[in-house]
């Protein structure tokens, strides 16, 4: 009888740079593609510097954190429609109650309202857990009701914050090519998801996305875990909420709903499957970048706004369409 | 009851709630009632991580490791220490890469890497959930070893499966299930393989054996509004050299009236030459002729206009679970652009009846195809195809997972098929069904053809000597 | 549904017997709800301003305003019969009624058409995409719309003679024997059509059967991406002729004209029983959801509730026929 040796260890360094672009390869691509845009940019206006990059992170930063709440939860295998809404609702209480507070205050507030978003996110989840609606439809009826609860809290734009938290996503930090923005966002990333991304609470994570029952034999539990991924998801939700206020100043109860289908759109560009289990958050960070870039080259070349928006809807869509064609022919269906 | 350090055996019909049973001691799912007793202490198991505490480790039959994490961290998630596992594999004279991604490993290597996990943990009852099921015969000896083993350190195994002659060479007792609960327990060494049965079908034995001979009286109709394959002369389907996927080069052919064997180990080629007889892929090397005519199927529609359909083994790809059994077996009948427009019920309502009649579905009041047992799903799949008409079938493993009963029942069946002019096409893993249902074997080793043997010729040992691709002993 | 006499099972109680029933027939407790709804509405409107809400004039109001709403909501049921979603819905009513206001100097026939032919075509690019391209649906559709919006943002900053033709405006908005809105002229037939050919033609059951499991459906023989072009196809020409009714209603095309339509439809749709998942539910349960979603919102508007708590409520609801739902059929 032949011994069974499947999969024995290969040493051929072929096979390791394969799967590694296999797994990788999408993301390494958006990179790449926000690299040359960034490039393009650059040639376009007579005069270019930093302040570009700054306005570049200012107008980025709430959806990069929008993209990565909405990527947590599709990786768990879900899909969150009130991530812009709650954005909304916690960039219009912010806006509110900031206007008149002190910085510290302020920071103290924006920390409350990061508890309030992931008990949002808590409470969602529990809800798709305890009610076996398809999160679909369960996220859905939360868009309304935090739409509403925003729209009843601020009906028209208004309020304001402090300058120094204003500062805090606008300003610089040490040197004048480093938006704070952006740290705070490389911050988050750092300090929050990857520690979590290749412990048991990541791991579980990934697994109920890949195969739940699977993930059930294996003794996570399903339900705890998908309630965790909604309560991070609305943990960035906040922070992009926040982010939000930081950036524009004011809080805008229809702001968030750009976001939600732009969040989708990030993820599903930045290399996670939308069946879950696959991918990471850097790559939704850069395709948020890629989008936003997307929509300041045309506005730079002087393009109509709404052109604009037709030219990225038009090349979200024809990006994915690539993509699900490289699946098929993997698939061969 | 099971004794320590013992191999013991759980059989029963589909539906006769081994499943259950297992899902209950591993926590899966909560008793409704009766008690568990372990080493004399009452316990209650509610959670797969409570079972694994107490002692017991089952293997399913789906490995239960998440394809998109690599193999290291599906071991970090279940809280296993990566060395165990593989020293345990090691100990099995097996290998695996642990950064491979689990999705990638083989179902066959993962089934073991799930046993050496349930092994780290020392298990006082290891519960193997059809471990055998596909799993090439290397494999299985290492898992019977696996079970000799824990029996000699005096620790117990439950092996479930519906493989008799694995149970007689491996197990010390064996409890059979019927409809819901035990009907005895016996040593399997003493009566063999009909002891077992007759537990098995018990009363039933006599009625089945009235139903099979029922069978034989009425007339199955293939219903001829369909694409019925045309001549008798010509052979209904010609495999010419064909090359696609793990299949090298299979040529053979299939004459109306006549049921052909396809018996082959794990992995040989026969899942690519059946996809590509159903049309579910392009050949890349030679060709395919039914009734004479070139068949270049870019989707299974192709192959089914021209007659060739195809039974699969997993009932779930095949069935619509949320509609009826009527709209199942009617759904071929819609499949192109030409059928949309309003149905004629009373012609539908007619084949299906007769589909059902022949085939003795149990529809009773069951609106919903999930409804139905095992079984009677995969009568549901068959008679789809008496309902549409077909020249060819293909039929891939039909009695996988079905009780006895049904499967004579399907047997009889495929005979009288024949019998009414269908070429039919049978691959089984289970070689004791070939003489049954076949007038010739052939054997697929390596993407290859190895022998042909006509059915009276067609015992195990040959069988498995062609099979692995041996040659033919000289007598 | 069957026109047996519901069986009561062995040994099943009445709480179970009642859940059961309900699972079979979503539709009984619908109605329940939508003239409950009606006598609710109708006391708190006696009670606000002295007129009742249970009068003729009012019902036929509502089905008025009812009608584009379920439309649009029958495109959305067919969709997710096949397991997907279509939340371009709104901007395809939108573009209609753009079409049909611009070329209405052509002629009403002319313009109709063209509408029609637009949202078809829309579909049909959604349906290309999810049928062929593999994108989720959810994209897809999202995507479509915001390039529909911007398309439509730039059209509309064109000056062009915008002309709602009568026949559009009188079927829009207008009624015949005093009672009877014009718009039923149009929704009626369509709704039979659907509901019929959803029960009894081919097309009807490999809609069902590609929701239900597109696997098994292609080892039938069935050419799923066929399926979903057409059904995707027809959701865009139903949404255009939504927006055909609402321009007539407006007498003028606006940018907004569908927005408030396009959660609404998903409701209706999960109101009226049809999973989100595909494979069963049908357009009568969406009909009764599309009466039941207006109704409430004559109510709201009554009780001078804001946008924002019509928003909050919406959700609410939502959630709790989905979870009401949820719970029949857990009968497994």
């Amino acid at each position: 009888m032949t011994t069974a040796t499947a999969t024995a260890d290969r040493r051929r360094p072929g096979i390791h740079a394969a799967r590694f672009g296999r797994r990788h390869g999408w993301t390494l691509g958006t990179y790449v593609l926000l690299l040359a845009l960034v490039l393009y940019w650059r040639s376009v206006p007579p005069v270019w510097g930093s302040f570009d990059l700054q306005s570049l992170a200012i107008d980025a930063l709430p959806f990069a954190f929008a993209a990565m709440a909405q990527a947590v939860v599709i990786i768990s295998g879900g899909i969150d429609l009130s991530v812009g809404s709650l954005m909304s609702l916690v960039n219009v209480i912010s806006a509110k109650y900031m206007a008149t507070m002190s910085f510290r205050d302020a920071l103290l507030f924006a920390g409350l309202l990061l508890l309030g978003s992931t008990a949002a996110g808590a409470f969602t989840g529990s809800l798709i857990t305890i009610s076996r609606v398809p999160d679909i439809v369960v996220t859905l009826a939360m868009l309304f009701v935090w739409a509403g609860l925003a729209l009843q809290i601020q009906p028209i734009p208004g309020g304001g914050a402090p300058l120094k938290y204003v500062q805090l996503a606008t300003g610089q930090w040490f040197s004048p090519w480093i938006p704070s923005g952006l740290v705070i966002l490389l911050c988050a990333f750092v300090l929050i998801w990857l520690p979590l991304r290749r412990a048991r609470p990541g791991l579980a994570l990934y697994s109920i996305g890949s195969n739940r029952n699977a993930a059930y034999l294996s003794g996570v539990s399903v339900t705890r875990t998908r309630i965790f991924a909604y309560s991070l998801g609305g943990f960035f939700a906040g922070l992009a909420g926040l982010a939000l206020t930081a950036t524009s100043g004011i809080g805008d109860p229809l702001s968030g709903q750009y976001y939600t289908l732009n969040s989708v759109a990030a993820v599903v560009l930045g290399g996670v499957a939308l069946v879950g289990g696959k991918g990471g958050l850097i790559g939704p960070i850069a395709a948020a970048f890629v989008l936003t870039l997307v929509k300041t080259i045309l506005i730079l070349k002087g393009v109509d706004q709404n052109w604009a928006q037709v030219i990225q809807g038009s090349l979200i869509i024809v990006v994915v369409m690539i993509g699900g064609l490289a699946i098929r022919e993997r698939r061969r269906m | 009851m099971i004794d320590s350090g013992e191999v013991h055996a759980l059989l029963g019909a589909n539906g006769a709630g081994k499943s259950t049973l297992v899902k209950v001691l591993t926590g899966v799912i909560r008793a409704d009632g009766g008690r568990l007793v372990l080493n004399g202490e009452e316990v209650q198991i509610s959670s797969p991580s409570q079972a694994a505490r107490v002692g017991l480790a089952p293997v399913f039959q789906d490995p239960a490791l998440v394809p998109d994490l690599t193999v290291a961290q599906n071991m970090r998630l279940t809280g296993t220490l990566r060395e165990a596992v593989r020293s345990r594999l090691h100990e099995m004279d097996l290998n695996v890469d642990f950064s491979e991604q689990a999705g990638d490993v083989p179902l066959p290597m993962l089934r073991m890497l799930d046993l050496a996990r349930a092994l780290v943990r020392d298990p006082q009852l290891l519960l193997l959930d059809e471990i055998t099921a596909a799993l090439p015969s290397d494999l299985a000896e290492r898992v019977f070893a696996v079970m000799r083993t824990r029996r000699e350190h005096g620790r117990s195994v439950l092996f479930i499966t519906h493989r008799l002659a694995e149970v007689i060479a491996v197990c010390d007792r064996a409890t059979v299930l019927r409809d819901g609960s035990d009907v005895g327990t016996l040593v399997p060494q003493h009566g063999g393989e009909r002891k077992i049965v007759e537990y098995m079908l018990g009363a039933e034995v006599a009625t089945a054996a009235v139903k099979a001979s029922e069978l034989d009286e009425t007339e199955v109709r293939i219903s001829t509004d369909g694409d019925a394959a045309a001549a008798a002369a010509e052979p209904a389907l010609e495999v010419k050299s064909v090359r696609a996927g793990t299949v090298e080069s299979v040529s053979f052919s299939l004459r109306p009236g006549e049921v052909v064997g396809l018996a082959a180990l794990e992995g040989q080629g026969q899942d690519d030459l059946f996809a590509t007889l159903a049309g579910e892929r392009r050949p890349e090397g030679g060709e395919v002729l039914v009734g004479g005519r070139l068949l270049r199927a870019r989707h299974p529609y192709d192959a089914i206009r021209a007659g060739v359909v195809l039974v699969p083994a997993d009932r779930l790809l095949a069935l619509l679970p949320q509609r009826s059994v009527r709209e199942n077996i009617a759904a071929p009948r819609y499949n192109r652009l030409l059928r949309w427009g309003p149905i004629n019920l009373r012609l539908e309502r007619r084949r299906v009846q007769e589909a059902i009649d022949a085939l003795q579905i149990d529809t009773r009041a069951y609106r919903q195809v999930r409804r139905l047992s095992g079984g009677n799903q995969q009568k549901v799949t068959i008679a789809r195809w008496l309902a549409s008409g077909f020249g060819t079938l293909l039929c891939f493993d039909p009695t996988r997972g079905i009780d006895v009963g049904t499967k004579q029942q399907i047997y009889s069946l495929l005979r009288r098929l024949a019998g009414e002019g269908a070429a039919i096409l049978f691959f089984s893993s289970e070689l004791t069904e070939f003489p049954l249902v076949c007038d010739r074997i052939v054997t697929l080793y390596g993407g290859r053809i190895t022998a042909e043997l006509p059915a009276a010729a067609a015992d195990e040992a040959s069988l498995l000597r062609a099979m692995h691709g041996l040659a033919e002993e000289v007598a | 549904m069957s026109a047996a006499a519901p069986e009561v099972a062995r040994g099943e109680s009445r709480f179970e017997t009642a859940r059961r029933l309900l699972a079979e027939n979503p539709a009984i407790a619908l109605i329940f709800v939508f003239v409950g709804l009606f006598v609710v509405t109708d006391i708190v409107n006696r009670a606000q301003s002295g007129h009742a809400f249970l009068a003729p004039t009012q019902v036929s109001t509502t089905f008025l305003y009812a009608a584009p709403l379920a439309l649009l909501a029958a495109g959305q049921t067919l969709v997710m019969l096949t397991g997907g979603v279509d939340l371009s819905v709104a901007t395809t009513a939108t573009a209609g009624a753009f079409v049909a206001s611009g070329t209405g100097k052509h002629g009403a026939a002319a313009a109709v058409v063209l509408a029609i032919a637009i949202g078809f075509g829309i579909g049909l690019v959604n349906g290309i995409g999810v049928a062929i391209f593999r994108v989720n649906p959810l994209i897809m559709t999202l995507g479509l719309s915001s390039v529909t919006l911007g398309a439509l943002t730039i059209y509309s900053q064109r000056r062009f003679v915008a002309l709602v033709p009568n026949i559009v405006n009188t079927f829009g908005s207008g009624r015949f024997l005093t009672y009877i809105p014009y718009d039923l002229l149009v929704w009626g037939p369509i709704a039979a059509l659907i509901i019929l050919g959803l029960r009894y033609s081919g097309f009807g059951r490999m809609i069902y059967a590609v929701g239900d499991n597109p696997v098994a459906c292609r080892l039938a023989g069935v050419r799923v991406w066929q399926v979903l072009l057409i059904v995707y196809a027809l959701c865009g020409a139903l949404s255009a002729v939504a927006g055909i009714l609402l321009v007539g209603f407006n007498d003028a095309a606006d940018l907004g004209i569908a927005a408030p339509f396009l959660l609404p439809s998903v409701a209706a749709v999960v109101i009226g029983g049809t999973s989100i998942l595909g494979g069963s539910g049908g357009y009568g349960g969406t009909i009764l959801g599309a009466l039941i979603l207006t109704v409430l919102d004559s109510l709201l508007t009554i009780l001078n509730a804001s946008a924002a708590i019509k928003q909050m409520l919406y959700g609410a609801i939502i959630l709790a026929l989905a979870w009401l739902y949820a719970w029949t059929s857990r009968s497994e």
